[in-house]
C-alpha cells in the first residue's frame, strides 16, 4: 500500500472526571492513550475494539471535536493539532465523517437538499444556488437517491437512504477522507450491504481514503487494507487484514475472532475465550492492560507495560512476541 | 409423538392506522417442542418481536391479538383469565430482552428483584429464597454471588446484567424461555459468554428456547430449527442445517449472501435491492416480490402457499414452487 495519507502519532485524549459541588477534577478517563495509526492514501484502515475501548474519541480526536491533551495528526505535511481554528478550516474540507446514526446527525427541520448543500455554501464550492441544487442532485444520484427528493425532509427517508443522504453531504465538499464511525452498525443486513457496495465504489471511483470504525469484524475482513485492534485506549495489534485474520499476534485479538459466532452450520458456536468484563478506563491495570482478562497471561505482564513488538505484517503489544521471550521460551 | 409444548396457529396480531388495522404479525404458525430451540430470524420490523410478545399476550396496546390461536402446553392461552396468565408467565414461559438495562428496575437491588420473581410464584421465606437467589446467580455464572445481591442495575455491566435477568427468567423454573436478541447490545466477548451460558442452562435444563435474532451466527449458535420472517410472514422454515446451507426462499438465500461474513473480499456483495415494505403498504401478491430477483407473472398477485421441500423444510415462494429456484 501507497504511503499513509494521515499519519496519528502518539496520540493522548483524557476527560476530566468532575466530583463534588466544587466540580473539583478527581482523576481522568483516558480514553485515548498513546495511539499511532496511519490511514493508507485511497486504502482503508478498520479501528475495532469494542465499547469504552477509546476507538470513537480517536476518530473525533483527529476531527478535532474533542481536544486531544497531546500528540500529532500528520495530513499533507501538518500537524493538525497544531493549528488554531481559522488555521484548521480548509482542512475540515478534506476530513469529513459519517456516524452511525443518521437521524441524529441530520437536522430534521432541514429539507435534504440544504443539509447537503450546507457544507458547499460554508466552503463558497459552486456559483450559487442554482449550481448548488444541480451537484445536489448529482450526488443524490452518486449514492444512489432519488434526486426528485431532494425537497423532502430526512422522516420521510428510510435508516439506509438517510444514511446515503449523510453519504452525500459528505462528499459535497469532496474530501480526501472519510471518518466512517459505526456507519453501517444500525442498518439491517440486507441496506448495510447496499451501503458497503456504496463505500466501495465510491473508493475505487473517487481515491477516497477511509478511517472505519467498528465493532464488526466479519465487515472489517471484508473491506478493510489495514486493521488496528483497541483495547483501553491503546492499540494493541496493528496488522494487514489478511495477516491478521490468518494469524493474530495478540490474545485480545485471537479472544475477539474466536468470540465471533461461526454462520458455517457445520462449525455452529462462538468461544468465549476472553473472561469477565473490560475494566474501566479511568482506572487502567497496571502492566499489560489485557493481562486481567488474558488467557495466556504470565507474571511479567502484571509488573510490566509491553511496547509494540513487529510481527508479521505489522505489530503486536504483547510480551508472547518478544524476540527475547521467545528464546526463553 | 408427544404434544408440542407451544403450538401457534395462524396468529394474527394488528395495530390501527390512518388506513385502518394493519397485520404486524399476519398468520404466523409456529410449533416448538419441549427442550427445542427455535429460532425466528427477520430484519427490523418483520414481526419477530410481536410475535413473542403476542405469545405472553404482552402486545402493547392500541396493538391487540385479532385471531388465531395459541397453546402452550395443551392450553388456550388466549382463552385464559388473567390469573391464570400470571402463573403462565414465569411459570411455563419466561421472557428476556434485548436492553436488560432497560428492563431492571434502578432503584431496587439485584436480589431484591430475582427474590421478588421467586416469591411471586412460590410460598417461600425471604431466607430461603435469597440462598435460592445465589444458587442462581451462581448458576448464571455470576462472580461472588453473595456481594452481588446487594448491588444496584447501575453498578453492573451490560453482561452481569443480562446475567441477571436470565437467573430472573429462570426463577420459576419456565419450560421456554423466549430470548429476544439477547445478546444484540453487548460487546462481541460478552456475546461469547452469554451464548455459552445459553447453551448450557439449554443441556442442563432441557428447556425449550424460542430465540429472536437478526444475527444468523447467533442462531446458528443455538437453534435447533429456524424460521424466516420477512413483513409480517413466517416465508421459510426448516432445521438450522437446511436454513444455513440450503436455503430456499430468495430472502433468506439473499440475506446470507448480502452477509461479509460470507463474502469474498473484493468482491461486490450481494445486494436485495429496495427495502422492507411498511405494513400498511405491503404488496398484494408475495410480500417479497418488489424485491425478488425471481418474480414472475403470479408473484404481484397470489400470496404464495407453503411448498414442502423435505419433512421439516417448507417455503412460501412461487418461484420454488415452479420449480424455477
Amino acid at each position: 500500500m501507497s504511503a499513509p495519507i494521515l499519519r496519528v502519532e502518539g496520540l493522548r485524549t483524557y476527560f476530566p472526571i468532575r466530583r463534588g459541588v466544587f466540580q473539583r477534577i478527581a482523576g481522568h478517563v483516558r480514553a485515548v492513550d498513546g495511539v499511532d495509526l496511519a490511514v493508507p492514501a485511497g486504502g482503508t484502515l478498520a479501528l475495532v475494539g469494542e465499547s469504552g475501548c477509546g476507538k470513537t474519541t480517536v476518530g473525533r480526536s483527529i476531527l478535532r471535536l474533542v481536544e486531544p491533551q497531546a500528540g500529532s495528526v500528520w495530513y499533507e505535511g501538518t500537524d493538525l493539532l497544531r493549528l488554531t481554528p481559522a488555521e484548521l478550516r480548509p482542512y475540515r474540507r478534506h476530513l469529513q465523517v459519517v456516524f452511525q446514526d443518521p437521524i441524529a446527525a441530520l437536522d430534521p427541520r432541514m429539507r435534504v437538499r440544504d443539509s447537503i448543500a450546507e457544507g458547499m455554501v460554508a466552503f463558497r464550492i459552486g456559483a450559487g444556488d442554482a449550481e448548488r441544487t444541480d451537484r445536489v442532485a448529482a450526488l443524490m444520484r452518486r449514492v444512489g437517491l432519488d434526486a426528485d427528493q431532494m425537497r423532502r425532509y430526512p422522516h420521510e427517508f428510510s435508516g439506509g437512504q438517510r444514511q446515503r443522504i449523510c453519504i452525500a453531504r459528505a462528499l459535497a465538499v469532496e474530501p480526501r477522507l472519510i471518518v466512517c464511525d459505526e456507519a453501517i452498525s444500525a442498518l439491517d443486513v440486507s441496506i448495510q450491504a447496499q451501503i458497503l457496495n456504496l463505500l466501495r465504489d465510491l473508493q475505487q471511483d473517487l481515491g477516497l481514503s477511509y478511517l472505519f470504525i467498528t465493532h464488526d469484524l466479519s465487515v472489517v475482513r471484508y473491506l478493510a487494507d489495514r486493521v488496528a485492534v483497541m483495547y483501553l485506549g491503546q492499540i494493541v495489534e496493528e496488522r494487514e487484514t489478511e495477516a491478521l485474520f490468518a494469524a493474530p499476534a495478540h490474545p485480545y485479538t485471537r479472544g475477539l475472532l474466536a468470540s465471533v459466532p461461526s454462520v458455517d452450520p457445520a462449525t455452529p458456536g462462538a468461544r468465549a475465550r476472553v473472561r469477565g468484563d473490560v475494566p474501566s478506563p479511568a482506572r487502567p491495570p497496571e502492566g499489560c492492560r489485557f493481562h486481567t482478562r488474558c488467557p495466556e497471561v504470565f507474571a511479567r505482564c502484571s509488573v510490566e507495560a509491553p511496547p509494540l513488538y513487529g510481527v508479521d505484517g505489522g505489530a503486536s503489544r504483547c510480551f508472547l512476541v518478544d524476540p527475547e521471550h521467545a528464546s526463553v521460551r | 409423538m408427544e404434544a408440542p409444548l407451544l403450538r401457534v396457529d395462524r396468529l394474527v396480531t394488528v395495530f390501527p392506522s390512518d388506513r385502518g388495522p394493519v397485520a404486524v404479525v399476519d398468520g404466523v404458525s409456529l410449533e416448538i417442542r419441549a427442550g427445542e430451540v427455535v429460532a425466528l430470524v427477520g430484519e427490523s420490523g418483520c414481526g419477530k418481536s410481536m410475535t413473542a410478545l403476542s405469545l405472553l399476550r404482552l402486545v402493547p396496546p392500541p396493538g391487540r391479538i385479532a385471531s388465531g390461536r395459541i397453546e402452550v402446553a395443551g392450553e388456550d392461552v388466549l382463552a385464559l383469565p388473567v390469573s391464570a396468565l400470571r402463573r403462565l408467565r414465569g411459570r411455563q414461559i419466561a421472557m428476556i430482552f434485548q436492553e436488560p438495562g432497560t428492563s431492571l428496575n434502578p432503584v431496587l437491588t439485584a436480589g431484591a428483584q430475582v427474590t421478588e420473581a421467586i416469591r411471586l410464584h412460590e410460598r417461600v421465606s425471604r431466607a430461603a429464597a435469597r440462598a435460592r437467589v445465589v444458587a442462581l446467580f451462581e448458576q448464571v455464572g455470576i462472580p461472588d454471588p453473595r456481594e452481588r445481591l446487594d448491588a444496584y442495575p447501575h453498578q453492573l455491566s451490560g453482561g452481569m446484567k443480562q446475567r441477571v435477568m436470565i437467573a430472573m427468567a429462570l426463577a420459576a423454573r419456565p419450560r421456554l424461555l423466549i430470548a429476544d436478541e439477547p445478546t444484540t447490545a453487548l460487546d462481541v466477548t460478552i456475546q461469547a459468554q452469554i451464548l455459552e451460558l445459553l447453551h448450557e442452562l439449554r443441556r442442563e435444563l432441557g428447556m425449550a428456547i424460542l430465540l429472536i435474532s437478526h444475527d444468523f451466527g447467533v442462531v446458528n449458535a443455538l437453534a435447533d430449527r429456524v424460521a424466516v420472517m420477512y413483513a409480517g410472514q413466517i416465508v421459510e422454515q426448516g432445521t438450522r442445517p437446511e436454513l444455513l446451507a440450503s436455503a430456499r426462499h430468495p430472502y433468506t438465500a439473499g440475506l446470507l449472501r448480502a452477509m461479509p461474513a460470507r463474502a469474498v473480499r473484493g468482491t461486490r456483495l450481494a445486494e436485495i435491492p429496495g427495502t422492507v415494505p411498511s405494513p400498511a403498504a405491503r404488496p398484494p401478491g408475495c410480500r417479497f416480490a418488489t424485491r425478488c430477483p425471481l418474480a414472475f407473472e403470479p408473484c404481484a398477485t397470489i400470496d404464495p402457499a407453503w411448498t414442502a421441500l423435505g419433512a421439516t423444510h417448507a417455503t412460501r415462494c412461487h418461484a420454488v414452487a415452479e420449480g424455477r429456484a
